[in-house]
């Protein structure tokens, strides 16, 4: 047997873990500035760029992306390199990778901020992003495939396994949601429109929480926790049944983000069955997670890396916990919509990703730059504050939600609606400055890592390539023991990702086909028609200013919904809209039936000043949009586009678009004319008004009592 | 909105849940089959992987 010398590629591990750390101070300082913005809405400092709807998907696709995202990809070839026992496959590719994925995060950002959104939560960027991510991510892939060929250990360790789950299953999703069909260079609309859009959508959105912020980080954790503790993981045993169970089980969960929607109710039980069954393999994971550390908890005390591993598997427990329990119907009813669901996702994010990225660092750092951490008191010390600033963020926002659905759900004695919607939001403002403080008591934690981290760096001495040995893999002799099917997977990596690729893709395709393949899953409604023109341009706006980060367009088949917002939505009124803009939170009121309920000046003065119309509201002012004029050479454009996706505009109708866009337009400006508002007719809030005016009076029942 | 009427629209739609059944019940079957009747010691070593 010859032993080969080989060496470990440290360095991209160095890029990946330095750009995780710059990238999570970015996106939580934009995050805590989105926070204060819900307080104070003079931080949208009334430019486009600066404003809430574009901002909150910088900061979503940030820290998931950029943050988690790079910790990911580092923690991932730190592993696959030791515990396959060789180099990574190919150093350009890890190149590409790394600078591939920035250059995406540079272009997301700025994108973003520019307003070209794709209208889908968590996957907002624009199509030639998507191309390029679709891109890197092989790169990835065939980079890690590479490195298991060439490995020098038989069996695939459990973390492996996990990687490869996500590498596969986001490749689907990712492809699957981003379907879109481009209209101009940067700009498209999503394939899919309403009901269809939606599911997936949340088909997406969901498993994007499964295999981007939820698998990898148990790859990590089965192999950083053992590390950490120095001794191997409680059950191996587990770790296989974990494995399997959970990614057969997480990726059908995605419709309980739709309960009560005009979703159809086969789909919506289907995602809350899946949903409670995922307690037990997400606890089973805890489980062998932390009694790992069983003999070891004296370790616990002092080590700060293994403080932040206790608390970011407890996080998870709390959170796997907590989100089969939203997902059944009775509880879904009050916190869909409000900051209960913020609170949730941040105990995931802020406990679980963030104190397991912490952890992984001040582990993984000091052994890079061979030396010892820099200060174990700091580390201690951002171990007490970011757990305080975890409380402090999530405790509010619990009650702020409860607080403000149980508001919205009271009527008075005489059985009219007891709060008018605004008075539920100034309620709990002071929780939302809570919040904001919270998280940047997180964030200052972040920034005493980032200086524990930097002083470490600069004491060590940094290894770029890590000498190491093994026998090459031919000259192994093959075990006595008993071959199991099992074993035969374990070692053949590519049957693993055909064996993982069928399991994930067995719930995708029954839970999507079915509302695919027939069409009176959504029943169409004769008098839905669709958008003119100028609403087309309105609702293009609406999607560019992110107006579905803090309003739906779904009203909920409940009491306290129909008196304050009309009669509920059905799945038939959505049936022209690429993409579906339900939206998931109501820091402002539904929008769905909004049209007709004020009148065009009331829009035209709320749109450049809230709180001259709503006294306290916390919308931001849009008064951009009174100044720019709208741009009408793409119209064509998009109506070609929408008829090649199926929307039944007659033919040639293109041409004539931009008539009848003006000719609209025109009546707009007259009624405002009308009640003293000089206006031109050429600006963008026209289009926007003629949107929102248009919205739900297609079968509008009559008017409801009892609104705001 | 009735679940039921989706249901009935769809042909053969029987297959969908008794096709996942199988599949869900085989994997299940198969993977805790696997894991107790392993060697213990097999398990141990992998478990040890990282640890080398």
């Amino acid at each position: 047997m010859q032993i080969e010398k080989f060496y470990y590629d440290n360095k991209i591990v160095k890029q990946f873990g330095a750009a995780t750390l710059i990238w999570g101070v970015v996106g939580m300082l934009v995050g805590v500035l989105i926070a204060f913005q819900l307080a104070f809405p003079a931080l949208n400092f009334g430019i486009p760029y600066t404003s809430f709807g574009r901002l909150r998907p910088i900061h979503t696709n940030a820290v998931i992306f950029a943050f988690v995202g790079n910790a990911v990809f580092g923690g991932a070839y730190y592993i696959l390199q030791r515990v396959l026992k060789a180099r990574l496959y190919n150093d350009v590719l890890s190149k590409i990778h790394f600078w591939g994925w920035q250059l995406i995060i540079v272009l997301g950002a700025i994108s973003l901020a520019l307003g070209y959104t794709t209208g889908k939560e968590y996957a907002e960027l624009e199509w030639p992003i998507d191309i390029l991510i679709t891109l890197v991510w092989v790169v990835f892939g065939v980079n890690m495939f590479g490195t298991i060929l060439k490995r020098r250990e038989r069996h695939l360790y459990v973390a492996i396994w996990f990687f490869i789950g996500t590498w596969v299953t986001v490749a689907m999703l990712h492809i699957v949601n981003s379907f879109e069909v481009p209209f101009s260079l940067f700009q498209s609309y999503s394939l899919y429109a309403g009901v269809q859009d939606a599911l997936v959508q949340w088909w997406y959105g969901h498993n994007a929480v499964a295999f981007f912020l939820t698998t990898p980080f148990l790859g990590l954790m089965y192999y950083f926790v053992p590390k950490a503790a120095g001794r191997p993981i409680y059950s191996y045993r587990w770790s296989i049944i974990h494995f399997w169970a959970l990614i057969f089980i997480y990726i059908w969960a995605g419709p309980h983000h739709l309960l009560y929607t005009a979703l159809p109710g086969w789909a919506q039980a289907l995602g809350t069955v899946f949903s409670i069954m995922l307690i037990l393999p997400s606890w089973g994971g805890m489980l062998n997670g932390l009694f790992t550390l069983r003999g070891a908890w004296d370790k616990v005390r002092e080590d700060p890396i293994l403080k932040m591993f206790v608390v970011a598997l407890t996080c998870y427990g709390m959170a796997t916990f907590e989100g089969p329990m939203l997902s059944l119907k009775n509880v879904n009813a009050i916190s869909h919509y409000t900051d209960w669901t913020i609170a949730h996702v941040h105990v995931g994010a802020l406990g679980f990703n963030g104190f397991m990225i912490f952890a992984m660092l001040y582990w993984l750092i000091p052994r890079l730059w061979n030396t010892k951490l820099y200060s174990q008191k700091l580390a201690n010390t951002h171990f007490i504050i970011g757990t305080i600033g975890i409380l402090l963020y999530a405790v509010p926002l619990y009650w702020a939600g409860f607080t403000q659905s149980l508001m919205w759900k009271k009527f008075t004695e005489s059985g009219q609606l007891q709060y008018q919607f605004l008075e539920t939001v100034t309620h709990i403002v002071p929780m939302y400055v809570l919040r904001g403080v919270g998280g940047s008591i997180y964030l200052l934690g972040a920034l005493l890592a980032t200086y524990n981290l930097y002083k470490t760096m600069k004491a060590g001495q940094f290894v770029a390539n890590e000498a190491a040995e093994g026998v090459a893999l031919k000259d192994q002799p093959l075990p006595q023991s008993k071959m199991h099917w099992h074993s035969v997977i374990e070692r053949k990596p590519i049957r693993l990702l055909v064996f993982s690729l069928i399991v994930v893709a067995i719930g995708g395709i029954i839970e999507l086909m079915p509302t695919f393949l027939i069409d009176n899953n959504v029943p169409t409604i004769s008098a839905v028609r669709p958008y003119t023109p100028l609403e087309l341009q309105g609702r293009d706006i609406y999607v560019r200013e992110g107006c579905y980060t803090c309003h739906s367009q779904m009203i909920r088949p409940f009491r306290d919904e129909e008196a304050r917002y009309g009669a509920y939505s059905k799945a038939g009124e959505f049936i022209y809209d690429h993409p579906f803009q339900w939206g998931s939170k109501r820091t402002g009121p539904d929008l769905h039936r909004i049209g007709g309920k004020y009148p065009d000046s009331w829009h035209y003065k709320h749109m450049n000043d809230p709180q001259e119309m709503s006294d306290g509201s916390i919308m931001p002012a849009y008064p951009w949009l009174l100044d720019k004029d709208l741009d009408t050479s793409n119209t064509a454009g998009k109506i070609r586009t929408m008829q090649r996706l199926g929307v039944p505009y007659p033919e040639g109708y293109d041409k004539i678009a931009n008539t009848e866009l003006r000719e609209q337009a025109e009546k707009i400006t007259a009624s405002l004319r009308n009640e003293k508002i000089k206006a031109r007719s050429s600006k963008e809030i026209i289009a926007l008004i003629a949107y929102l005016q248009r919205l739900g009076t297609d079968i509008k029942a009559e008017e409801t009592v009892n609104n705001p | 909105m009735k679940f039921t009427n989706y249901l009935k629209d769809i042909d053969n739609v029987g297959i969908y849940p008794i096709c996942s059944l199988i599949i869900f019940t085989l994997v299940f079957a198969g993977v805790i089959i696997y894991t107790f009747s392993s060697g213990k010691k097999k398990m141990q070593d992998n478990a040890n992987i990282p640890m080398q």
